[in-house]
Parts: C-alpha cells; structure tokens; sequence
C-alpha cells in the first residue's frame, strides 16, 4: 500500500511539474498574467509530492517489504536500519528519486526565497525549472519506477553493495546532488534571462548565493566522496581520476569559474554573456556526469549502477535541456549588452585568465574522459587514459591559477599601476620563496614539492596580507573597518586560506609518502619510517552482515614503548559473498598512519600494507575551509536585503555590505556596493 | 564575439551526437568485438605458480576454455573472482587468467581466498592484451575446441549474466 501511494505521489508530482512547466512561461508571454501566479504553488506542491513519494520509499526500506523489487535489490534483513534507509539512494533507482526530491527541493526554496523578484521573473526561473523536473520526473517513473513489485516477495533482499555500507556514504550522494542540482537554479536564471532577453545586475546578484550554496555542496560532496575513497578501499589513495571523479569535478571546476564571473557581473557589468553561458555549462556538466555514471558508456571503477537502455533517455533529456538552452543562447545572447571595457591589466582580465584557465581544465579533463570512446567510437583501437594524462595537463594549468589566485584580491578593478602593485606584494613573495625554500632544502623534497610548497606559501601569505592590509589594525578605526567586512570578504579569504592549506596538504601527501607492503607472522614487527608496527594477534570478529579477521597491531616510535594501537579488519560479506578491506588509520596533525590487512598466505602470514601519509589531513580540511568560504559568501547580508528597484531601471546599492577599498580611491565606482570578489580558489589533483 | 556565438551549441550538438553513437555501442558491446570467429591470439607467457613450462592457448587445444583478464588493481575483478569460480565448476570448464599489467606478489595475494584459474599467466607488459583489445577490465572470452573465440564478456560478471549468457554458449560448444 505505502509503495502505491509513493508511486501515485510521483504520478502527480510529475503532472504538477507540467503545469509549473507550461502555465506560468504561457502567462509571462501571451496568456492572462494571471498564470504567472501558478509558479510557486505548484513549485512547492510538487516538491512536498516527490518528497511524499522518498517517505514511501525511506518506509519501504525501514519496514524491508521485500515485495518491492528495488529494496530487494538493494537491502537485507540483517543490514543495520540507518544503512538501510540509506540503500535508499544506494542503487538506480533511488539515486534517481533523490536527484528528483533534491531538484523539487530547490525549486521549492526558489519559490519560499523569491518574494522580493518581480512576478514575470519567477514565473520564468520556476517554468525553466519545472522543465527539468518534468524530464527527471518522467524519466524515473516510465524506466526506473522504484516502486516497482514483484509478486510474490523475496524472502530476503540481496543486500547492499558493502563498499557503500559506510557512514560517508549514506551523506555523499545527498551532497552531491545538492551541488549538481543546485546548479539547476543558476542555469534556470541564465534561461529565464534569455527568454526575457534581459540582464541587469540585480539578477546576477541574486543568482550568486544560489550558485554559492550549491558550489559549496558540491564542494563538500567531492570531499566526502575521496574521503570515503581514502578510508574504505583501502588503497590509501584519494583521488584516481576515474571517470565518475571526474564527472563530479568538472562542474566544479565550471561552477569555480561561475563563481568568480558573477563577482565580475555583479560589480563591474562585464562578462555578462559568459556568464551567462558558464551558467548553462556548469549545469550540462552536472547532466552530463549523471548521463556518463548512469548511462554505462564509461566502465568506471565504481560503475554501481549503470544501464545503456537509460542511458538514451538521459542523453534524450541532456540534448533537449542544453541544446535548448544552448539555442536560446545562440538566438538571443548576441542582443545582451556586453557591458563594460576593461584593460588587460586590471582585476576583470585576472578573473577572466581565472576563468579561462578553469574552463580550459574542466575541457581537458572532458577531453581525457571521452577520449578512449571517442576513439574507439571512430575504429581507431583502444586505449586508455589514466591519471598521467590528467596530472600531466592538469597541473601545468593549475599553476598560474595558484599564483594568481594570491595575486587576484590585490589587484583593482579596471586598470592596475604595476609598480604600485609589485610594492605591495614584493614582501609577501620574498616572504613566500624564502619560506619555501627553508622547508624544501630541510626536508629535501622534490623541485615540484617545492614549487607545490611556494605557490601553498604564496596563497596562504598573499591573502592574509591583503585581508590585513584592508583592515590595518592598530591603526584609526580598524574596528569600524573590521565591521565593514562582508560575508563576501570572509567568504573569500577562508576559501582561499583553504585552497592554501589544501595545495599544501596535497603537495606534500603525493611528494614525500611511504608505503610497505608486508607479510606478518604474528609477533612479528615492520618498520616505516620511524614507526614500529608489530602484529600482537589477529582475533575473528563479527559484525551485523559479515564475518571478520581483524589484525591488533601495536605502533611505537623509534625504540620507544608502543603508544598506539591499530585495527584493521579484513571483512567477508556473507549476502553478497564479497570480501573488504576495512584499514585502520591514525589520523595526525601531520601525518596519518595508515593499515590495511590484507589476505592471509598459506603459510601462515598476513599480507599487511603499511602507510605513512603526510599532512593528509589537511587535503580534508583545506577543502573543508573551500566550503565553508562559500556558505559564508552565501551569506552575505546584502543578498538578504536584496529588493528590486520599482521605479529605476538602474539597481541602487543599499550601502551595505561595502568592503573597505582596497587602495587608493578609484576614480570609477558603480552606484552598487564594490567589494572584493567573492573568489573561491581552484583545485589541484 | 558575436561570430562564436553558436560555437557553445555546435560544440554540444557534436558531443551528443558522440555520445549517442557510443551509446548504440555500448549496448552493443556483449557480442561484437572483431575477435569473434577468428583464432584466439596465440601467446606463449611465463605462469604464476604453475608448472615452470610457459603457457599458450595451443596447451588447451581439443578443449573449450575461458580467458579471463585480470589485475590485482582491479576492484571489480576482485568481485567477479567467486562468479568464475563457479562458472568453471558448474560448466566444467578451465578458466585461465590473464594476470595484466600486474605485479606478480600482488597478484598472489589477490588470489589466496578464492582463486578460479586452473592456470594464471603473467602479461606483464601488457602485450597480449593488446592483441585481445582488452581495454577495461575484467574482460572474459570464451575459446573453442578449435582455438577459435566464440564469445566475449566486457566488464564485471554478475551470477546472472554468467548463468544466462555464459553458461548456455559453454553448454552449446561442449555438446557439440
């Protein structure tokens, strides 16, 4: 009973998605302008329905009614209940269903945020996105109905796939699509702006905290997803450049690039049309990385579920969602003013290099990605591209954006004095060098660890100092001055500081770490760097759904007394019949010990893989602050305030959120508040 | 910029169009691949804690097998181990793996739990592969009495596919 009811909620989600898609558009074009007013009640009707519909499928799960085949597919009785509401989005199916529930969601906050816009504009944003869902929703009921019975039922399920039997799993794919479909409202806006062939300012700023929240949880996502890479399979690495990885960081990277255009837009009236585009890009990235990790054209290491015959329906959706858009570009971009000139050197052409170096990427990663199908696609034999071809484009791209991403907050709008420029940072790039130098020649590392450790310095000095230089504490009014600071501001520089701590951390975990793989008799000890390891026992452990060996290793340093103790377990998943690694990880400042049992040779031995992972934990945490910086940009008091003019066609700037100037007064100064660009940093491999 | 301004949707529609073909391919791809029909690539490779001789699929000839290749790097290789193993058992068949790319001691340990292959050869340089157009793995052919390919498997097996697309073709060339 509960499943029909789910299946009949999608039913009518899917025809009030048609009526969010038809009426309102219908109303701000020909039909009586009362339509319009149909926008947001059906946007939120629709999103309470699919959200009706996941409590049916949550509760099927909960009580395992096996006679619905999708939970029998994907869950077991003997599955832990928080897993087992998880395994909810753990296959096809559900994964659809929460793509669809998190895009009802968006469209539901769009049309909760949306009181200050005029009603022409959210009927157009809420009519683009009832497309979408109109699309999402048919797709998931006409060839993926999770709903679907089998009769009679299953005595027990299949279980689900143990890899995704972990806590940062069940929050990985939520936060994703938070990202992905997040992207969905920014795209809306740049559609709904083309319809209306129209473009002023306070529509940019009203796209940017929406694209900023969904950045930052794609942001967050990301991280959860190599963190989960890093922890459960147990190879200690973080990142493969596998192609789901990669569809997840290529509208990253796009939606980086977004970011930093809208600042642009928003305070210098330029790039308009870019960012248009980047808008409509960022999304068919997230639509093309569902396409790609749904479709099966791509055989990825973590293809969980994947089937061809859905495939031609999202790439179906895919071709009438950005085509669409893309034609509508094509027809109506090139009436947009294009907005203000700029000199080459000025902070508008930095963003721009910014953007282009990202866009130019997020391409190549594409370019890597495709490239094997598209050869074979063509008759022309079989290859593979794996991570040399994407470290080896990558990363060169990746240094100028690092060097000008500590460069880019000191740099004025318009035109920049280079003399004046370079007295400014002169200090803090002598400081950067130095002190990268000093650790590089102590430690001895490699000369790209140590260019990796400079452009870390760079940043980390670079924004500090331009953050202090700003406030100038000590001095006349440095609390005023602190107050002045805007959520933009802060945004930044801890995003920044981020990226700081991030490049740092992942310099220095790929330059200088060690691995041994060991064989262990019980009793026996292997040392890493310092570090003894001795395998004390290895005792049978057991689980809710697997049996276990788990090793207990005693770490002491150097000829000391053991100060730690590790246990990693070697897991066999009785349902599924498939054997885990589960490492055990001491986890540092700087440094994370890192063990993973392996096999057990017949003679007795424990194959034992020993790792020594330097500043590890900052990759998490520099990405962690990335995020952060983008919830805080968020939250900038002026987005709140944020009213469209009535009378003037000109947006007037309501005073707040004025950052401090960052040098001398500039002669040009737009009505609206200047500040410094809410920029998020970039990302290395 | 007003002449590039139908480049972003040219762009798109060629990567659809891509896309799409490959699309057709990938449903495609359980049967064709230009090796059914023809003999199997011959190749003479050092085994993995066989009998010192090397390896070649003339070894086997008069008898139906599977090459199964493989790579302890491999997650879903590791999946498939407990499929073939089965497959070979209930069809009476030798399975024999193509270690690919690999390191022999890793290989070793990969195989200590559950270890399918009546024979496991080291392809270490990754040229019998090429000669079998591996190019993801796992990837599992079946060879006929006469040494000629009859059927290719392209990625993880599941029981299923083993039991209904596998198991019938082995079944067939056995009776025969």
């Amino acid at each position: 009973m509960i499943p029909e009811l789910g299946h009949f909620a999608l039913l009518l989600a899917l025809l009030l998605a048609a009526v969010q898609a038809t009426l309102p558009l219908a109303g701000t074009w020909r039909g009586p302008a009362r339509w319009m007013a149909l926008a947001r009640p059906t946007a939120l009707l629709q999103a309470a329905f699919v959200g009706l519909a996941f409590a049916a499928l949550l509760w099927s799960f909960a009580q395992a009614d096996f006679t619905v085949a999708y939970v029998t597919r994907n869950a077991n009785t003997q599955l832990p209940l928080a897993f087992r509401l998880a395994a909810a989005w753990g296959g096809h199916e559900g994964s659809l269903l929460l793509w669809a529930l998190i895009l009802a969601g968006w469209s539901g906050a769009v049309a909760l945020c949306s009181r200050t816009l005029p009603a022409d504009t959210v009927a157009r944003v809420l009519g683009v996105m009832g497309w979408i869902s109109v699309g999402f929703l048919a797709f998931l009921i006409f060839t993926s109905n999770p709903f679907e019975r089998q009769l009679p039922g299953a005595p027990d399920g299949n279980d689900l796939n143990p890899l995704l039997q972990d806590a940062g799993m069940i929050f990985h794919p939520p936060l994703l699509y938070m990202g992905y479909v997040g992207f969905a409202v920014a795209f809306a806006f740049a559609v709904a702006a083309l319809i209306e062939g129209r473009l002023d300012h306070t529509w940019i700023r009203w796209m940017r905290p929406w694209t900023l929240v969904a950045w930052a949880f794609l942001t967050l996502g990301i991280l959860l997803g190599s963190f989960w890479a890093y922890y459960e399979l147990g190879w200690g690495g973080w990142w493969f450049w596998d192609a789901v990885e990669n569809a997840s960081f290529m509208p990253w990277l796009v939606g980086t690039a977004l970011l930093h255009s809208l600042a642009v837009a928003e305070n210098r009236d330029a790039f308009k049309r870019w960012t248009l585009l980047l808008a409509i890009l960022a999304f068919a990235l997230s639509l093309l990385g569902t396409f790609l990790v749904r479709s099966g054209v791509l055989s990825s290491v973590h293809a969980f579920a994947s089937d061809p015959q859905r495939g031609l329906a999202i790439l179906a959706l895919l071709a009438v969602l950005i085509g669409g858009a893309l034609t509508l570009y094509a027809w109506r971009a090139p009436g947009l003013e294009s907005g203000s000139r700029f000199g080459w050197r000025s902070r508008e052409a930095a963003l721009l290099l910014n953007n282009l170096l990202l866009c130019v990427a997020a391409g190549s990663i594409l370019l890597g990605t495709l490239y094997p199908l598209a050869l074979e696609t063509l008759g022309a034999g079989r290859i593979s591209v794996g991570p040399p071809y994407f470290e080896s484009v990558f990363v060169p791209l990746m240094v100028p954006l690092l060097a000008l991403l500590g460069l880019g907050p000191w740099l004025h709008w318009k035109h920049v004095r280079g003399a004046e420029l370079w007295r400014r940072v002169r200090w803090v790039a002598a400081g950067s060098v130095v002190f990268a130098g000093a650790v590089a020649l102590t430690w001895q590392t490699s000369a790209g660890t140590a260019l990796g450790l400079l452009l870390a310095a760079w940043i980390g000095a670079a924004t500090v100092a331009q953050h202090l230089g700003q406030w100038r504490p000590g001095q006349p009014g440095a609390t005023q001055r602190w107050r002045t600071f805007t959520g933009a501001h802060w945004g930044m520089v801890t995003a920044h500081l981020g990226m700081a701590v991030f490049v740092a951390g992942a310099t220095l975990v790929s330059g200088s770490g060690a691995t041994e793989d060991v064989s262990l008799r019980v009793g026996d000890s292997a040392t890493l760097r310092d570090h003894v390891f001795t395998l004390r026992r290895v005792e049978d452990a057991r689980g809710p759904n697997y049996i276990a060996a788990r090793a207990v290793f005693d770490v002491a340093e150097g000829e000391g007394a053991p100060t730690l103790q590790l246990q990693p377990e070697r897991r066999f998943y009785t349902v599924q019949q498939m054997p885990m690694t589960e490492a055990a990880i001491d986890r540092g400042f700087t440094r994370d010990l890192y063990v993973s049992l392996g096999e057990r040779l017949p003679d007795g031995r424990w194959v034992v893989r020993l790792q020594l992972k330097p500043f590890m934990g900052w990759v998490w945490s520099g990405a962690l602050l990335i995020a952060l910086g983008g919830f805080a940009a968020a939250l900038d008091r002026r987005y709140r305030r944020l009213k469209l003019p009535q009378a003037f066609p000109l947006p007037l700037g309501e005073g707040q959120g004025e950052g401090p100037p960052t040098a001398s007064p500039l002669p040009h100064r737009p009505l609206t508040p200047t500040l410094s660009p809410a920029g998020r940093g970039s990302s290395l491999p | 910029m007003r002449r590039f301004i139908l480049f972003p949707l040219l762009a798109f529609a060629a990567l659809a169009a891509f896309l799409g073909a490959s699309l057709g391919r990938a449903q495609s791809t359980e049967l064709p691949s230009p090796l059914i029909g023809k003999p199997a690539p011959a190749f003479t490779l050092t085994q993995l804690d066989g009998p010192p001789a090397p390896f070649g699929p003339r070894d086997f000839s008069g008898r139906v097998w599977i090459l199964n290749a493989w790579a302890s790097w491999c997650a879903p290789c590791r999946e498939e181990l407990p499929v073939l193993a089965e497959l070979s058992r209930e069809a009476g068949v030798p399975v024999v793996g193509l270690n690919y790319k690999d390191k022999p001691d890793a290989a070793r340990r990969m195989l200590v739990k559950v270890n399918p292959y009546e024979r496991t050869v080291l392809d270490s340089d990754g040229r019998v592969g090429l000669d079998y157009g591996v190019y993801g793995l796992p990837e599992t052919f079946i060879v006929d009495a006469r040494g000629i390919v009859r059927y290719k498997h392209t990625g993880p097996l599941s029981r299923e596919q083993a039991r209904e697309k596998l198991l019938p073709v082995l079944r067939q060339l056995a009776g025969k």
